[in-house]
């Protein structure tokens, strides 16, 4: 089960690499990874989306350990709330004059946009949800596609809704998931 | 006013209350080594890094203080990896502080350089690398400060060397701003409540005082509490010494070697409260039949540990000492002597195996050693072990009456700490007496450390129990291989030369009617001390839960001697 979790970190050098050690420590799974500035210059903003095949009970290992790292400041999951997500991609598709037409009208269709045209080539720029760029790039596949770069999910819960926060002692803490012992080992 | 990285590392240690650190220097502190010198700090130079580790360790369980270990870079920062993963696995404030190749080398493969901070990244509570001397005075003023407070736990500092001889502006922060690091203080008014009708409910509760309590400072919250609800005390390895063990409400301890009474209360308990405790797999057994009647209060100060192990029903976040001050508030007088009667009537059937009531057969069985040592001291000393069947006995016979006495590696287990924190231990209370309990081979791991006893006048007495076995890993191969030992019958030196040869003054024991007067011996004698025991080579600790199993499912000591 995917799980798309927010967190906003100190900006110092580092911090990336206790995240994603903690995931590799646990031996988690990241789907993607997305990190950036915020409007604070001192705040990065983490959009992870996680592979959890313990469904809560990992969600819940995850946020608890996040906020253990000193330098993580809040962390939501916004797995199952209404949310904008978004992800970019620049994929490379050969095609050459005689094709470009096919590859305009694609990228018409999905809202794309052609941002750079070579002799033998195109780069088109898809923004949007993970299942609108793979079926962009699945239209793009049969043209031939030379190389593609993706930027890893973003999120934004919608209004003025935020994230589940499910550390036990917090003021609005949700932790009610059936949870299924580990198998201890000897 | 301006100083070096060095001269401010040790202007904010002084004002955080240093005295004494532990360390091994090289190329790469040596502006720290020298800078030291101008301070009123007591340096003890060790024979190995992981000694200083473990020392700092040591020190800091005994002082409820701020431990300082120093190690140069590369080897010297590698040689503390164990110590630090030690401390980290038992939740003890240490910083340590080690060396770097200057800033511009870094990432260079210069000489001695490690990617300290990397290594250390898992086994720490927080780390720091520091380039600039500007940076130094907030960087060790965060680290203390995270070090001691919320759930404790190691900080290590990597210092390049420009920053330890470049200059800054010395200000010393009055305040450390970490947005992301708040310690939970008090659990929330709504999740007391709910706890206080669990324990209304409860016939038959049990506490489990884990090392929190100890860290919290709440044991005479969790006396008052215990007393007031008439709930009985299990105690986890790392929590003895929190309740009185000669109390009444006294279970001892509980889990894989714990008494049968206890792992049986537990087991039939309906209401577990968990205070300052893990709920570790050496503690637990099979978690599938844990408890399995039982509510669940679980008071802990770091979230993470609420519900990894065990599903509790009602999560107390937030310091012990405040939630349980909180607690006794709220809660009325109860009794449970049904519940308690019971317990006793389990705890005088395990009585009858107890090795104590054995006759005497000359041999040196390390339980009644420990209760010899047990006697002679008033049952008063600090009591360091290293880890191994020694240690699980030293927890059994020598029960404990007061707070921070009791040094032991629970969460790591690791082999070679037992004298190296009885020395740390030393510096905290030099007043007091300090018996170090080792086997044979985890002895043998720092038995260099003798020497800086030796030069440090420490006042340590080191008992050996020298079965001539890695005697904790035989057992599991006679109980869990059929007996094919591998690997686990060891030549040991002789023990008594070794120690001489450090300058220590040691005796051999081999016979009953010695041990008194050697105990005496090493009592009154000045300086560390070794006293090797020749002990029964293949007894076993019991009750044994085997790993897996279920809690109650305990192997229990043969009614007659093992041999
Ligand atoms: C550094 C380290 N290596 C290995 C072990 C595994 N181990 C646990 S107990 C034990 C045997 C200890 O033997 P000894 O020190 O003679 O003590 P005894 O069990 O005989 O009392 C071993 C090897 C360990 N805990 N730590």
């Amino acid at each position: 089960m995917q799980y798309t979790f927010i967190a906003l970190v100190e900006n110092k050098p580092g911090v990336l690499n206790r995240v994603a050690s903690l995931f590799r420590r646990r031996n988690f799974n990241i789907e993607s990874l997305a990190v950036g500035r915020t409007e604070k210059t001192d705040v990065s903003r983490m959009t992870m989306v996680v592979d959890c095949p313990n469904g809560d009970v990992d969600a819940h290992r995850i946020e608890a350990n996040l906020y253990k790292l000193v330098n993580v400041i809040d962390v939501q999951d916004v797995s199952r709330l209404p949310a904008v997500t978004r992800d970019l991609a620049l994929i490379k598709v050969k095609a050459g004059p005689e094709k470009r037409a096919e590859v305009n009208s694609l990228a018409a269709i999905f809202r794309a946009r052609i941002v750079d045209v070579a002799a033998d080539s195109v780069i088109v720029e898809v923004t949007g949800t993970e299942e609108k760029i793979e079926g962009m790039t699945e239209l793009l596949r049969p043209i031939g596609i030379a190389e593609m770069v993706r930027t890893g999910q973003v999120a934004m819960t919608r209004g003025a809704n935020s994230g589940i926060r499910r550390m036990p002692g917090m003021e609005d803490s949700h932790y009610e998931d059936d949870y299924e012992v580990a198998e201890m080992t000897p | 006013m301006k100083m070096t990285g060095a001269e401010i590392l040790w202007e904010c240690m002084v004002r955080e209350g240093v005295e004494v650190v532990f360390g091994y220097p090289g190329g790469a502190n040596m502006p720290i080594y020298d800078a030291m010198l101008n301070y009123p700090v007591h340096h003890v130079l060790v024979r190995h890094e992981q000694g200083a580790a473990h020392m700092a360790d040591g020190y800091a369980r005994a002082s409820g203080k701020v431990g300082v270990a120093m190690a140069t870079s590369g080897p010297g920062a590698t040689n503390l990896v164990t110590g630090i993963a030690t401390a980290m696995m038992d939740s003890s404030p240490v910083v340590f502080v080690t060396g770097q190749v200057a800033a511009h080398l870094i990432g260079g493969d210069a000489f001695q350089e490690v990617d300290v901070t990397g290594i250390t990244l898992p086994i720490t509570k927080h780390n720091y690398l520091v380039t600039r001397a500007d940076e130094v005075a907030e960087v060790v003023r965060e680290a203390f400060y995270i070090a001691r407070s919320g759930r404790p736990g190691p900080v290590l500092i990597d210092f390049c060397k420009n920053a330890q001889v470049e200059q800054a502006e010395f200000v010393f922060p009055d305040e450390v701003k970490l947005p992301g690091y708040q310690p939970p203080e008090r659990a929330p008014q709504s999740d007391l409540e709910e706890a206080v009708r669990l324990i209304e409910k409860a016939q038959r509760p049990v506490i489990l005082a884990g090392h929190g309590v100890l860290m919290s400072g709440a044991e005479e919250a969790l006396a008052h509490f215990a007393v007031k609800t008439q709930t009985p005390i299990a105690s986890t390895l790392l929590g003895l010494g929190a309740f009185p063990a000669s109390h009444e409400l006294s279970l001892g301890m509980m889990g894989m070697h714990g008494e049968v009474h206890t792992n049986l209360a537990i087991q039939n308990s309906d209401l577990i409260l968990a205070f300052g405790m893990r709920f570790d797999d050496r503690v637990t057994g099979n978690l599938k039949t844990y408890a399995s009647k039982a509510k669940k209060i679980h008071v802990e100060i770091d979230p993470s540990e609420v519900h990894k192990n065990v599903r509790v029903d009602v999560p107390l976040v937030g310091d012990l000492k405040n939630v349980l001050t909180d607690l006794i508030q709220m809660v009325d007088e109860y009794d449970h002597d049904e519940w308690l009667q019971q317990i006793n009537e389990w705890k005088v059937d395990a009585d009858s195996r107890s090795i104590m009531n054995w006759p005497n057969d000359d041999n040196l069985y390390v339980a009644h050693l420990v209760t010899d040592i047990w006697k002679a001291t008033g049952g008063g000393a600090i009591v360091t072990t290293d880890v191994g069947q020694h240690q699980m006995w030293a927890a059994q016979y020598y029960p404990l009456e007061k707070p921070n006495r009791w040094i032991t590696s629970g969460g790591a287990g690791t082999m070679g700490f037992g004298l190296p924190s009885a020395i740390g231990a030393w510096f905290a209370h030099k007043d007091q007496e300090i018996w170090a309990i080792a086997g044979d081979g985890g002895f043998q791991m720092t038995a260099a450390e003798l020497t800086t006893a030796v030069q440090e006048g420490a006042n340590v007495k080191v008992a050996i129990m020298n079965n001539n076995f890695l005697g904790m890993v035989r057992q599991w191969q006679e109980f869990f291989f059929e007996k094919r030992y591998s690997a686990v019958n060891m030549l040991t030196p002789d023990f008594v030369k070794l120690a001489e040869a450090h300058g220590v003054p040691a005796r051999l024991v081999t016979k009953r009617e010695e041990v008194n007067e050697a105990i005496e011996w090493a009592r009154r004698t000045p300086g560390p001390i070794v006293i090797e025991f020749r002990v029964v080579q293949e007894d076993s600790v019991y009750p044994m839960v085997p790993a897996g199993a279920s809690l109650d499912q305990m192997l229990q000591r043969p009614e007659r001697a093992v041999k």
